[in-house]
Formats: C-alpha cells, sequence, structure tokens
C-alpha cells in the first residue's frame, strides 16, 4: 500500500488537421517532440512507460500547453495487461 | 440468372445506353434471393473495391452493432484516380446492379438513407444516375429513399471521410480519425461507405449466393472485378476480369503493349512493378506477397519509350497539388518532395543532394496526414525510384533518356492550372 503502481504506457499523438505548426510543443517536451523543416512536430512513436514522470510531466505540458489544444495522450496497454 | 464460372458478371447484359430497371431484372432474373444475406456476404469473402481492399462483412457487422434509426449507406463512384474509369462504365452499363446492392447494404445495417456520390463534372454519368433513381423510386416506393448526391471532383474527395463530410454539410476534406477503424458519421446517423463496385457484388452475391459467388476468383479474393487499362493502349479499356488472371492476360485482352517498361498497379496511391511481375496472379491475395495489391483496379502499362521518372513527377505534381491543405507535413511536404523530384530529374550535383533530401523527407512525412494521401504519395513515388533505377542514375549523370526528351506523354494527369502554387515558402 501507498506505492502507486504506475503500469502501462503513453503515446503522444497529434491531430495534424488542428495543429498550426506553432512549435510549443517542441519547447515543452524536447525529449519526446522535435520539429520537422516545416515547424510541424515529429512525435517520439515508441511508447513511454508511464513511470517515466518526467516524460510524462513534459507531455501534459505539451498537451497543455498547445494553443490548437492539437495533441493528446494516449495510454497504450501491453498485450495482456489491462 | 448468370451462370457460374462465367464472365461477365458485372458487366452482363452490356449495350450502348444503361439497362432500363426492367432490362436488369430480365438479365438477372426475377427476384431469386437468398434466405440469409448477411451469411452470405460473410462466406463471400467479398473485399471493398474502392481500393483498401477491406472486407465488406466485417465494416457491414461494424455498422450493424450501431444504434440509432437514421443510418447511411454511402455509394461512392467519386472516381478520384484519373487513370479510373471503371465506376462511370459499371454505371453507364448496370446503375440498377449498384443501386440494388446499396438496397442490400442499406437493409443488413438499417440504415432509411442511401447516398450516391457521383462527381458533378461528369454530366453524363449524374444523368444515368439520376435516371435510374427516378425509374426505381416509381417501381418500388418502399426500402430506403435514394438521394444523388455531386460534390465537385477532387482527387480526396472520394476519400470516405471527405465524402461525409460533404454529405453533412462542410466542405469536401479529409476528418483526423483518432482510432481506426471509426465510424463515420452524417449528422447523427452512423455512415456505411462502400465503392459502387462493392455495392454491384453485393447485389450479385444476394441473388445466387456465396458458393456461385466464389466460381469466380481466389480463395482470398473472390469474384470478377472490374479494371481500368490505360497508357501504352489502343484505346483506354474497362475490363471485367476473374480475380486471379494474370497481369499479362489483362493486357492482352485490352489490347494493350505486352512488353511494357512496368505496370503501374492500383492507382496514384499505387505502386510500379517492373515487367518481371507480369504472370503474377492479379489477387490480393497473391499481390499482397509482394507488398502490392490490385487497388482501385488501375492498370498503367508504360511503354519502352516512355520515361518513367518523368511520367511520375507529373504524378506526383498533381498529387502534391491535390493536398487539402490541412496537415502540415502534406501541404508543404509533398510540393517539397516534387520539387526534389525536378531536381533529381535536372541531374548534376544538385540532383544528387535532391535525392537524398528526397528519400530523407519521405520518410519524414509518411504516416503524418489525417488521412492516407501523403502515405499514397510516398508509396508511389519509393516504387518510381526503384524500378527505373537504372534511369535515375543516367539522369543523375546528366545523360536522360530520349522518352524524357521526347514530348508524347502517357499517363492521365489533369493540368495544372496555376503552376506557380506547387512552390510553397
Ligand atoms: C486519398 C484517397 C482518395 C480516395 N478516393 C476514392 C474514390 O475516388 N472512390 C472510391 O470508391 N474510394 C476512394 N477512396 C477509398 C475510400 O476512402 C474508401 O476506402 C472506399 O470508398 C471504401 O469502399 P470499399 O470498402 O467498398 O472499398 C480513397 C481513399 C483515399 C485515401
Ligand atoms: S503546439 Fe500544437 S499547434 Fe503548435 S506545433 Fe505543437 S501540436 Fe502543433
Ligand atoms: S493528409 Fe493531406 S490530403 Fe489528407 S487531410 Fe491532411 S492535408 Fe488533406
Amino acid at each position: 500500500m501507498g506505492v502507486i503502481r504506475r503500469h502501462g504506457q503513453f503515446v503522444i499523438r497529434v491531430n495534424p488537421i488542428l495543429c498550426d505548426g506553432f512549435g510549443h510543443c517542441a519547447e515543452l517536451a524536447p525529449e519526446i517532440i522535435h520539429l520537422d523543416e516545416w515547424g510541424y512536430p515529429v512525435i517520439e512513436p515508441e511508447p513511454i512507460p508511464l513511470a517515466d514522470v518526467g516524460a510524462l510531466t513534459s507531455a501534459r505540458y505539451a498537451e497543455r500547453g498547445c494553443p490548437r489544444q492539437a495533441l493528446f495522450i494516449e495510454r497504450v496497454h501491453e498485450p495482456g495487461a489491462r | 440468372m448468370i451462370p457460374p464460372r462465367s464472365l461477365p458478371r458485372l458487366f452482363a447484359g452490356a449495350s450502348e445506353r444503361p439497362n432500363s430497371l426492367q432490362q436488369h431484372h430480365e438479365i438477372f432474373g426475377g427476384s431469386t434471393r437468398v434466405d440469409n444475406p448477411f451469411d452470405e456476404l460473410q462466406s463471400s469473402g467479398l473485399l471493398g473495391r474502392g481500393g483498401a481492399g477491406f472486407p465488406t462483412a466485417k465494416k457491414v457487422e461494424l455498422l450493424r452493432s450501431q444504434r440509432g434509426h437514421h443510418k447511411f449507406v454511402v455509394v461512392n463512384a467519386m472516381e478520384g484516380e484519373p487513370a479510373a474509369h471503371k465506376d462511370f462504365r459499371l454505371l453507364s452499363t448496370n446503375p440498377h446492379l449498384v443501386l440494388e446492392g446499396a438496397e442490400v447494404l442499406a437493409r443488413l445495417i438499417g440504415a432509411d438513407r442511401i447516398a450516391v456520390c457521383v462527381a458533378r463534372d461528369n454530366p453524363t454519368l449524374v444523368n444515368h444516375v439520376e435516371r435510374a433513381i427516378h425509374e426505381r423510386a416509381r417501381q418500388n416506393s418502399r426500402g430506403p429513399a435514394i438521394d444523388l448526391h455531386t460534390p465537385p471532383w477532387r482527387y480526396i474527395a472520394g476519400e470516405e471521410s471527405a465524402l461525409v463530410n460533404w454529405l453533412d454539410g462542410k466542405e469536401s476534406l479529409p476528418q483526423f480519425r483518432r482510432h481506426k477503424p471509426s465510424i463515420l458519421h452524417i449528422g447523427r446517423g452512423a455512415a456505411l461507405v462502400d465503392n459502387a463496385e462493392t455495392c454491384a457484388n453485393v447485389a450479385l452475391i444476394t441473388r445466387y449466393g456465396a458458393a456461385w459467388y466464389r466460381t469466380l476468383g481466389t480463395s482470398g479474393h473472390p469474384g470478377s472485378t472490374v479494371v481500368s487499362v490505360t497508357g501504352a493502349v489502343v484505346r483506354p479499356t474497362v475490363l471485367e476480369v476473374n480475380v486471379g488472371t494474370t497481369l499479362r492476360s489483362i493486357l492482352e485482352t485490352a489490347r494493350a503493349d505486352t512488353s511494357p517498361q512496368a505496370v503501374l498497379l492500383g492507382g496514384y496511391g499505387g505502386l510500379w512493378v517492373g515487367p518481371d511481375l507480369l504472370d503474377t496472379p492479379y489477387a490480393n491475395d497473391v499481390l499482397g506477397e509482394r507488398g502490392l495489391s490490385v487497388g482501385a483496379g488501375i492498370v498503367v502499362a508504360l511503354p519502352r519509350a516512355a520515361c518513367g521518372l518523368v511520367e511520375s513527377h507529373r504524378v506526383v505534381r498533381w498529387m502534391a497539388h491535390e493536398s487539402a491543405r490541412q496537415c502540415g507535413p502534406c501541404a508543404f511536404g509533398l510540393p517539397a518532395i516534387a520539387e526534389d523530384l525536378t531536381q533529381v530529374i535536372r541531374g548534376g550535383r544538385d540532383g544528387q543532394a535532391a535525392r537524398t533530401r528526397l528519400e530523407q523527407r519521405c520518410s519524414s512525412i509518411e504516416g503524418r496526414g489525417a488521412c492516407r494521401h501523403p502515405d499514397g504519395v510516398i508509396r508511389f513515388l519509393r516504387s518510381a525510384l526503384s524500378v527505373f533505377h537504372t534511369d535515375l542514375e543516367s539522369h543523375l549523370a546528366g545523360a536522360p533518356c530520349a522518352g524524357a526528351r521526347s514530348r508524347q506523354r502517357y499517363l492521365a494527369v489533369p493540368n495544372l492550372e496555376k503552376e506557380e502554387e506547387l512552390v510553397w515558402e
């Protein structure tokens, strides 16, 4: 008890129609998002463990800081786990 | 009644004029219907004919499980591919087969409306479909209402979410779908989008049953299918073929060049294949092992005299122009790779640099659009670079082939009105 086990992983995804390439996300979550040559986000495709609190915090900053609300965090369930 | 194992099926009773409802019943027989259409559809193994080749029964099942009354069946006859004429020919021959299939689908999912979508730029087709719908409305007032919709023609207007947007009173631009497969909605009604040829196949299956249907085709891709053959042909031809026949026999029947330099399979989001694959069966289960598919039933024969790179460049430029420009990677990326290809074709040191950049840009753009339009362009472009790799080297070395210098062109590409629009900065 008292220990929060964070099972599973997450990815951050972008709705490319909403995204206007302001680039805030790459500043807020530089370890997960970088910008392409036109200023649109390229997101780390590999799922990140939810236990990686640093990455999750950055992802949340990016999600909230996106002026177009184009980003969303999606939980990825490992096969077999819930 | 159409005998098993025989062709034509979809084009049975073809003449100069579209077959009337009465002729339709004479050709296909009164109304011998199977007892359980959904089971028959499932065991028929029908694959969608709009390009993706997804099992139709699975889509129907997904829509059946949806609640709500005002569901839609959307018949997709937009025919966005410039080299395709199959839905046009099908609806100009047996329009009632397509409409009958749509009615069956409507009953299966519990839809009360059918929307037939035809590009307004093809007035002949609009006319044929309009007449067939009126004829049906006069003769059976029961059943779902059938309406004709005519969005303006564009490559992406036929993408299912763009089509649904249009029917919902919005612009015909694709939607972002968070999960796939997702259910598209018109207002609050769930919509089943199927290609016109898919609907016609559904009608055949519910008339004659799955066992009859499977007497043509392969086990993984049953039935017959309609192919549009263009390029090195006497005249552009639309054929109904047995799925699983070879590419070579398709070219022969269409009186096309049977020793082409390469063949484009699927459409402008499809792939070039070399002449070594001419004896491969034309069926998704076999082609799929090589990463190929029949796509939207397009076969373009490229003659030896043509330059595959120059032809591909024309396609890529036009496809870049056809981006809906909603997504950055597609709106900026596609014109950029088109420009890279221009430089590769010009050759020289800039050409070498452009080639490297082109490959990097393709990897960067891939999978980052809301729809699969950019992925199709990249697939097409990569296959061009690999199938025409010897030409690529000669272009880079500054010695393009005669085909590049000639003025003759073989692929159908609409004119770009404003060329300068392509360069975005
Ligand atoms: C860019 C793009 C353009 C498309 N254009 C067409 C089209 O013109 N006609 C069509 O039937 N399907 C088109 N499709 C496929 C449709 O989205 C959809 O998959 C199809 O209508 C489903 O029908 P089916 O299951 O009967 O194959 C297009 C897809 C994409 C990604
Ligand atoms: S912050 Fe939002 S709008 Fe800006 S580039 Fe990132 S995802 Fe796009
Ligand atoms: S990927 Fe391209 S064509 Fe598809 S929705 Fe985005 S901008 Fe439009």
